[in-house]
């Protein structure tokens, strides 16, 4: 397969992109960039398809497409099953020599976001991973339903507000933890899963690109921070996903095969996860002194969860 | 350098930018479109496009490259070419494919595609910056006339 080169970024900027500007998603949406990268990691053909959320809706705006590759809008939940109909049907015909050119090599890709990914199409996801197809899921985890006005999904951390678990004088905002997607994927035996994030461009081209070059179902987490519903100034998105993983609240990882785990990115210095939480509308609440406890459990779940991650990197488990 | 590089119509194709987002021409409704309707991003084959570059595609009408959302700006990056590092910090991260780079050289933006996001700015390595925003109908020689000096490290 045709993987561009991302030795430096100089070599990454000679692609062309495929990815047109004048969709209508938030200016310093992450989404974007995310999709950018990669589309600009191969030059392969790509056939994508994207669940409903603010990726769907403001790339496929009638009269206009984004997209200069073959994309597909379909359902909320059902990107991964349209795009892996679409791998049977292309091995198929491959197999019949009916292509229009037999060896033009083809990659499928699934966005979806956190909402789509984690709760409505989770079955169909998870369908498609069970099923073995060679296909690469995209989320673009930007930890609410953004599209239609920031409600909880269940990639929604504790103690963030959103538009259906508000915080006020009764509530610190949502009760229940984010929902550990990547574990749940690697445990499908997916051959590789990744949780990458658009401020380490290059271990995502990279994650991206094994991701496209790997045989089998593959499923990345992206870390897609969201000016409106996370509320802070669209300039700011790289810098407040540089907090997210530094304060290791978005460790960047690999697992390849279900087990070995490779930690992608090591901070130099680990940040308090607040410098994180404080640069954000949605958690302000919580710097209340009687909301301080969720601050502290917020802490030191990314800890254990960070021990965790370095012993199974260790343990090559 | 270069103002001239800063025109709107940097490695513009022909119909970059031409329609407002939500101006309609000779279309179907959107209530007469049927299932499984297909819209073509170019017109002929599209095989290549990968290895084409903007000014060389042959952009359908139903491509948003041909649309604008340079009505959405309040505010705009200059590029003052004098200083930069073509270190490609800005186009890895424009979430509107807006910055305009050929043979890794950074060449200026496509103002009819910027949104003023301002992370452009944000992750510009240079002292002083190499990109600034400034007012949408501020005028680009004088922009360019008001950067600032070198920064100290303490004043940062
Ligand atoms: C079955 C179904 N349920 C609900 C909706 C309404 N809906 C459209 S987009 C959206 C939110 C999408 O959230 P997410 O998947 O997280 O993507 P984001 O917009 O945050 O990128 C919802 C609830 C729908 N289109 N279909
Ligand atoms: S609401 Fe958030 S995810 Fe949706 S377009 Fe705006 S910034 Fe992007
Ligand atoms: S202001 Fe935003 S949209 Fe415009 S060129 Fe800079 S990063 Fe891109
Ligand atoms: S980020 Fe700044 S220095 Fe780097 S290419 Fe862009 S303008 Fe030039
Ligand atoms: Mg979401």
């Amino acid at each position: 397969m045709a993987i561009t080169s991302i030795k430096n970024l100089k070599e990454f900027s000679t692609n062309n992109d495929r990815f047109e500007g004048a969709h209508t998603l938030c200016p310093g949406c992450a989404h974007s960039m995310i999709v950018r990268e990669l589309m600009n990691c191969t030059d392969d053909n790509l056939v994508l398809a994207a669940n409903t959320g603010c990726l769907e809706v403001s790339t496929a705006v009638y009269p206009y497409t984004s997209w200069d590759t073959s994309w597909i809008h379909i359902g909320f939940e059902n990107a991964a099953t349209a795009v892996t109909g679409s791998e049977v049907m292309h091995k198929v015909r491959k197999r019949k020599g009916t292509l229009k050119d037999n060896d033009a090599p083809v990659k499928f890709v699934a966005f979806g976001g956190d909402g789509s990914t984690f709760d409505i199409g989770f079955q169909w996801l998870s369908g498609a991973m069970e099923r073995g197809h060679d296909f690469t899921y995209i989320c673009l985890d930007n930890e609410n339903y953004a599209n239609t006005g920031g409600q909880r999904s269940s990639a929604t951390p504790i103690g963030a507000t959103t538009s259906t678990a508000q915080a006020g004088t009764h509530s610190y905002g949502k009760k229940e933890k984010k929902k550990d997607i990547v574990s749940i994927m690697a445990a499908h035996g997916a051959p590789y899963v990744a949780q990458l994030a658009p401020n380490k461009w290059k271990s995502m081209a990279k994650g991206f690109q094994k991701a496209l070059e790997t045989e089998g179902p593959c499923f990345i987490n992206t870390v897609s921070a969201c000016c409106t519903e996370w509320r802070f100034d669209p300039k700011d998105t790289i810098h407040i996903t540089d907090l997210a993983t530094d304060s290791l609240m978005f460790p960047v990882y690999e697992i390849i095969e279900g087990h070995e785990l490779n930690i992608l990115y090591r901070p130099k210095n680990v940040m308090p996860v607040e410098e994180y939480l404080n640069a954000q509308g949605r958690y302000r609440h919580l710097f209340k002194p009687e909301n301080k406890h969720v601050i502290e459990l917020i802490q030191s779940d990314i800890d254990k969860y960070w021990d965790m991650l370095q012993r199974r990197e260790e343990a090559r488990v | 350098m270069s103002i001239e590089a800063q025109d709107l119509d940097l490695l513009a194709n022909d119909n970059r930018g031409k329609h407002q987002l939500e101006a309609g021409f000779d279309l179907l409704g959107w209530d007469e479109v049927t299932q499984g309707s297909v819209l073509a991003s170019f017109e002929g084959d599209a095989s290549d496009v990968a290895h084409k570059k903007s000014e060389e595609r042959t952009y359908s009408n139903y491509n948003s490259y041909t649309a604008t959302v340079a009505s959405w700006r309040v505010i705009k990056p200059v590029y003052n070419r004098d200083i930069c590092i073509d270190c490609q910090n800005c186009w890895v991260w424009c979430p509107d494919t807006s910055i305009i780079s050929r043979d890794k050289q950074m060449l200026g933006i496509d103002y009819d595609h910027c949104k003023g996001c301002g992370i452009c700015v944000e992750v510009c390595p240079t002292n002083p910056k190499s990109l600034l925003m400034f007012g949408e109908y501020s005028d680009l020689g004088e922009s360019l006339a008001d950067w600032p000096e070198k920064k100290k490290k303490e004043e940062k």
